[in-house]
This record gives C-alpha cells, structure tokens and sequence, in this order.
C-alpha cells in the first residue's frame, strides 16, 4: 500500500515538474554501504522520501541543513528516487553502485571428470559485494587447478557485465584436485575428481584351482597409466562344453579376479564396459 | 406387523443352519485351473492317481505339513524337515512369501501299481504369478495311493571363513546451510547403447541395453514414451523389475519394457528417457552365471539353463536372472527374466532358466545374464 502512495506521489511530480523554492542537490553516483549527505536549501521542515530498489523511507528534515543517509539506507545498488516536500514536492534520482567485492560466488563443473578430455571443466565467477549485490564493475578472476601442489592451469579473466567464466580440458592425472577462482585476496574453491578413463590393454590370467578355474586381470589401468578406480566391473566369460560361463567382478585393490567352472577346452575372455581384454585358451582337466 | 419380521428372520436363519448342517462340505476344495484335459486341484474326479498327488497338494495349499507329509509313499521317503523345507522355502527365499495358488496334472505313465504324473504348480508371489514343473512318481501301497516325493538336496554350506574385501560406496550430502553452488557431486553417467522394438502377443516391447559409464553407481531406471501415427501419445512405461537397478561403473543391463495393449504398427515414434541417481552401493555379493545353454525343458519350451554361483559370504535371499539375447549382427533380439524360488547359499550352485519365445529362439546366436539380487535387511 505504501509503495503505491509512494509511486502515485512520483507519478505527480514528474508529471507537474514544477520549480519550488526548496532543493534537492543530490549526487549523481554513491557506493553501497556508505554514508551519505544530502544538502538542502530553504528553511522550515519538510519531508524526505527516499525511494530505492531494496527498500523505502521517510522522515521529516530540516530544510538548509543536510540531510543524512546512513549506510543501511542504501545497501542495495541501483535507481534511488529522493523526494523532498513542504507545501509542494521537487524530487531527484541517483545511482548507487556496488561496493568492493566481498564474495564469489563460484559453479565448477563437473564434480567428476575423466583424465585427458577437451574442454571437459568449466567453472563460472559471480562477484558480489557484502551486501550481495552484483559487482558490475569488471575486475581480474584468477583461475587455478592445481593437484598435488602443482599447478596444472592457471588463467586470468576479467569479468563482463558481472560474470567471468573460464573452459579447461583435463589432465592426464586422475585424483582430487582444487578448482580455485580469486580476486585480490577473496578465494573460493571447489575440489574436482579426476577419474581414470577406460581400462587400456586389459590383460587376464587364469590357473586351475579345486573349485574350476581363477581368472584375474593384471592391475587394470586406463591408457594414461592411472589405476582403473575400484569396484568397476570386468566381465569374465568362459566358453567350454559345459556351455558359457560369465561372471561380472568388480576391480578391488586394482585387480579383478572370478572363478570360473568350464570343463574341456575352454576359452577365456574378459571385458570391461566397451573394452575387450586379450583371450586364453586352456585345457581344464576335471 | 411388529412380530411377522422378526419371526421371518428368525425361521429364514434356523432354515440357512439346517441347510448348512446338512449340504455336502465344500471347505478345502482346492482352486486350481482346469485346461484342457489336465487334472486340476479344484476337479473333484479323476483317477486315483490322480486323486493322489491332488490331495497332497491341497494339505500343502493350506500348509497343512503334517497333512501332506502323511500322503508320501513310505519308500525312500524324505524327512518331514526337508519336505516341508522343499515347498516352505527358507532362508528368506522367495518360496516363503509364496502360496500355493494351482496346480495342473499331467498323467504320463501309468499301470495298477505305479504312475507318472507331471504336476505343474502354480505359485503365487509378491513378484507375480511362478510356475514349477515335477514330475511325479506315484505307487500303489497297502493303504492306497501315495506319491513319492523326490527326496530334497539342500546345499550343505560348511561352516568356513570367506574373506571379503568389502567395497561399498556412500554418499555425503551437503549440509543445508552450505553455500551456494557448492552443493553436492553430479549424477552418474548412464547411457542408452541400444533399443529395439519388436511386435509380442498382439503387444509391443522395447528392449535394449544400458551401460554406466561413469566411477560411481548409479540407481538406474528406463522409460518409453510411445507416439502413434497421429503424433498422439499411445503409452508411457517403465522397465520396473525387468532391469538391473544398481549398476556399477561399466556395468551393462538390458532393459525391457512391456506394452500388451499396442500393437507395433500404431507406433510412430518411441522416445527413451532414463532416470540416474547416485546412490550408496555395494559392490557384494558377485554372482557368477555358470554352464548356461540354450535348451529345451520337460514341457518343450526353448530355455536359457545354467547355474548361479555366489561367490560371495552372504546368503541371497532372492536371486533374479536377466537374460538378453542377441542374434548374429549382435543386435537385442529379446529380453527375458525370472525369479529363483530358492535363496544362494555361499558357494553352493542354484539352478536356473528362463524362458525363450519359439520365434526368437532360431534367432539367439548368444547371449548374456546378468543377476540381480535381493537381499533381507539390504536395500
């Protein structure tokens, strides 16, 4: 209710524009948070309106004296509207922009990342100040991924209208590594996994054993060298006289291993996902 | 007026008692399905033999144990224990949370001293409706008809240590209070690797496979939107059981989705959508699939038999065996599942099959089984 009596109010004014004796001598530019004094000529009182995009004010003010704004009145950035009345009203606008950056607000994605992927990681800025408003202004964000202390990239990207945004591909290196954006000394970090691809040169064993045959792979890596992540699934398969034989293992501690029953001469295979491993051929005695 | 209602009601009650008094008992017939020239549990003639095994079935159906065990042949007849444990279940199988629902007999063979009766029972399950084929054999002894059951082999699990690495994956999720864009990791990655629609009973099923692509498990769930000639959506359907819900990273599932009432020619266009959520998992218990053969079973429908092997310390309460079948361009020609009645002791081999329709079975070049299991106390 109070913003329509407000706004029905400014409608008035712009529309009659008339001169007045009292005046408004507002600056053109303020920053959010800080003080402000709002000169005013004339004498008697009169009443100020002051009209933001975050809240709204009124008090009665002494005309010739300024008129003071404390740092909770303009803690939001943008348009504000200053409304001056006694006996007749004279209104002028200014802007208040944002303070310093105090915050980002940072999106890394993904969370998980295969080793050795073009464009694979993408991370975004949003620097705010502390009252969470967006800081237009363009300033420098420092982006770094580092792993293991080392740094694996490291960029610099001004920010337009507000947001700076940077696309990487991965490194050849799985484990957890840190996604850092900073401005001057205001950080945020995300941690990012990166993971081993497909298992590369999948190779299998197998010896006979009471219960049939064990088959197990060597250490499963991926084409980079790094460990193929346990608990991803190796399908085993034994094709013999006693007809086909599969077991789907999961890798523990790097390798995979099952048993198998095949009778006869057997043929042995494995595979992992899309990968296929190499096949043995052996005789299973009973 | 005042004393004729009452006085009806009274008489009408008196008459209903005599009547029920009376009239021939009809408690404990048995209902089972007549087809064809079967003998069914809810027949009241028949043969002797016959007449046997029916009854038999009928203590079971009220799991009257004492009942039935008293209709066993006296020659190598099986311990109550093991009898009662062959058709209760155990072990938290699927058997014990079965029902006796039917039953179809078959005579084969029969003579003045002996018969052969295939018995087909009809199980009623939480998971639907299960069929069990046996062949009977029934004798004639001095006080009438009785069937020898088969005796029971139950695995004998020596008492042993299995060492298990166990590997498990959980989730943390962030607090509600954590900042903004820094909430949680991404979902799996699970993808489509292939689909195909075929025409079944006047139905339509699609079918395929899916693979997790990704270093996490992932809860895994397909659906089909069917668009018909118009453009006009004609179903929406999910897998539900006929899929293996927990992938692990590579892990491979077939997928089928059922559509009995559109017929294949109606559909334009099939859209696929699957549903992947993180979830915490276990890598345990690893099932093998052992000496698996296309074959055919006692009543001439093409199987897919084998064997389950837990290769793990747990006992699986309730295995259930997905097959796909492909023919020889490697494409998923069908999609088949069914449930094992019995639980997967460690170690301890568990037959199974399932079925394969006669008009894919000329077509199936290979084949591959995965194994979902269901465990009490696990989710």
């Amino acid at each position: 209710m109070r913003r329509i009596l407000i706004a029905s109010l400014m409608s008035g004014l712009w529309l009659t524009q008339v001169c007045f004796a009292q005046e408004l001598n507002v600056p053109t530019q303020a920053t959010a948070g800080d003080t402000l004094s709002i000169p005013t000529s004339g004498n008697g009182e009169a009443t100020f309106y002051l009209v933001g995009p975050g809240s709204s004010l009124k008090q009665t003010v002494h005309l010739g004296q300024a008129i003071q704004l404390s740092a909770n009145d303009l803690n939001a950035s943008g348009r504000y509207v200053a409304i001056l009345c006694a006996g007749a009203c004279t209104s002028s606008h200014f802007f208040v922009v944002p303070a310093g950056v105090s915050t980002l607000s940072f999106l890394a994605h993904p969370s998980r990342a295969l080793v050795r992927q073009n464009d694979a990681i993408s991370g975004v800025v949003f620097p705010f100040d502390k009252f969470r408003n967006l800081v237009i202004a363009p300033v420098t964000v420092n982006f770094q991924l580092t792993a293991n202390k080392a740094n694996l990239f490291s960029r610099s990207m001004p920010t337009r209208f507000g947001v700076a945004w940077f696309r990487s591909g991965s490194w050849n290196s799985a484990g957890m590594a840190q996604l850092t954006a900073s401005v001057n000394d205001i950080s945020a970090q995300r941690v990012l996994q990166l993971v081993a691809s497909d298992p590369c040169n999948l190779r299998i064993k197998a010896q006979q054993v009471s219960k049939g045959i064990l088959v197990e792979t060597d250490p499963v890596h991926d084409c980079s060298g790094n460990v193929v992540p346990d608990g991803t699934i190796v399908s085993f398969t034994a094709n013999s006289s006693n007809g086909r034989s599969t077991v789907d293992a999961p890798i523990k501690q790097g390798v995979a291993r099952a048993q198998l029953t095949p009778a006869g001469a057997a043929t042995i295979s494995a595979a992992s996902g899309v990968v296929m491993g190499n096949e043995l051929r052996m005789e299973v005695r009973p | 007026m005042k004393t004729i209602i009452p006085m009806v009601v009274v008489v009408v009650t008196v008459a209903l008692v005599i009547i029920g008094t009376y009239s021939p008992s009809q408690i404990g017939m048995a209902v089972g399905e007549g087809i064809g020239t079967t003998y069914s549990g809810s027949s009241s003639g028949g043969d002797a033999p016959q007449q046997a095994v029916s009854a038999l079935l009928q203590n079971v159906q009220r799991r009257n144990w004492d009942g039935a065990y008293a209709q066993l042949a006296s020659a190598n007849k099986a311990e109550q224990p093991s009898f009662v444990r062959d058709l209760a279940g155990s072990s938290g199988s699927l058997r014990t949370f079965s029902s006796l629902a039917g039953w179809d007999l078959h005579p084969l063979h029969a003579t003045d001293s002996d018969a052969d009766i295939r018995a087909t029972l009809h199980w009623s399950t939480p998971v639907g409706a299960v069929d069990d084929i046996r062949d009977l054999k029934v004798v004639h002894e001095a006080n009438g008809w009785k069937v020898a059951w088969p005796e029971p082999h139950f695995p004998d699990v020596p008492a042993q240590v299995i060492p298990v690495n166990y590997l498990r994956w959980d989730l943390v999720s962030p607090g509600a209070g954590d900042e903004w864009g820094n909430r949680g990791v991404d979902g799996p990655h699970v993808r489509i690797v292939s689909m195909n629609a075929v025409s079944y009973q006047g139905g339509s099923v699609i079918m395929g496979e899916a693979i997790n692509e990704d270093t996490v498990p992932a809860f895994v769930n397909v659906n089909a939107d069917l668009v018909g000639q118009d453009g006009k959506p004609l179903g929406q359907e999910s897998s539900f059981d006929k899929i293996l819900h927990v992938l692990l990273p590579k892990q491979v599932t077939p997928y089928r989705i059922d559509f009995p009432d559109v017929d294949l020619q109606n559909i334009k266009n099939v859209h696929m959508d699957i549903k992947t959520t993180l979830v915490p998992a276990s890598a345990d218990p690893v099932i093998g699939v052992m000496d698996q053969a296309i074959d055919s079973d006692a009543t001439g429908r093409k199987v897919l038999k084998g064997r389950l092997l837990n290769q793990s310390g747990q006992i699986v309460n309730i295995p259930h065996v997905i097959a796909t079948f492909y023919d020889n361009q490697g494409k998923v020609i069908w999609v088949s599942d069914g449930y094992i009645d019995r639980a997967l002791y460690p170690q301890t081999p568990e037959s199974f099959s399932v079925e394969l329709p006669k008009t894919v079975a000329g077509n199936a070049q290979t084949y591959h089984v995965v194994v979902n299991q269901y465990s009490l106390g696990k989710s």
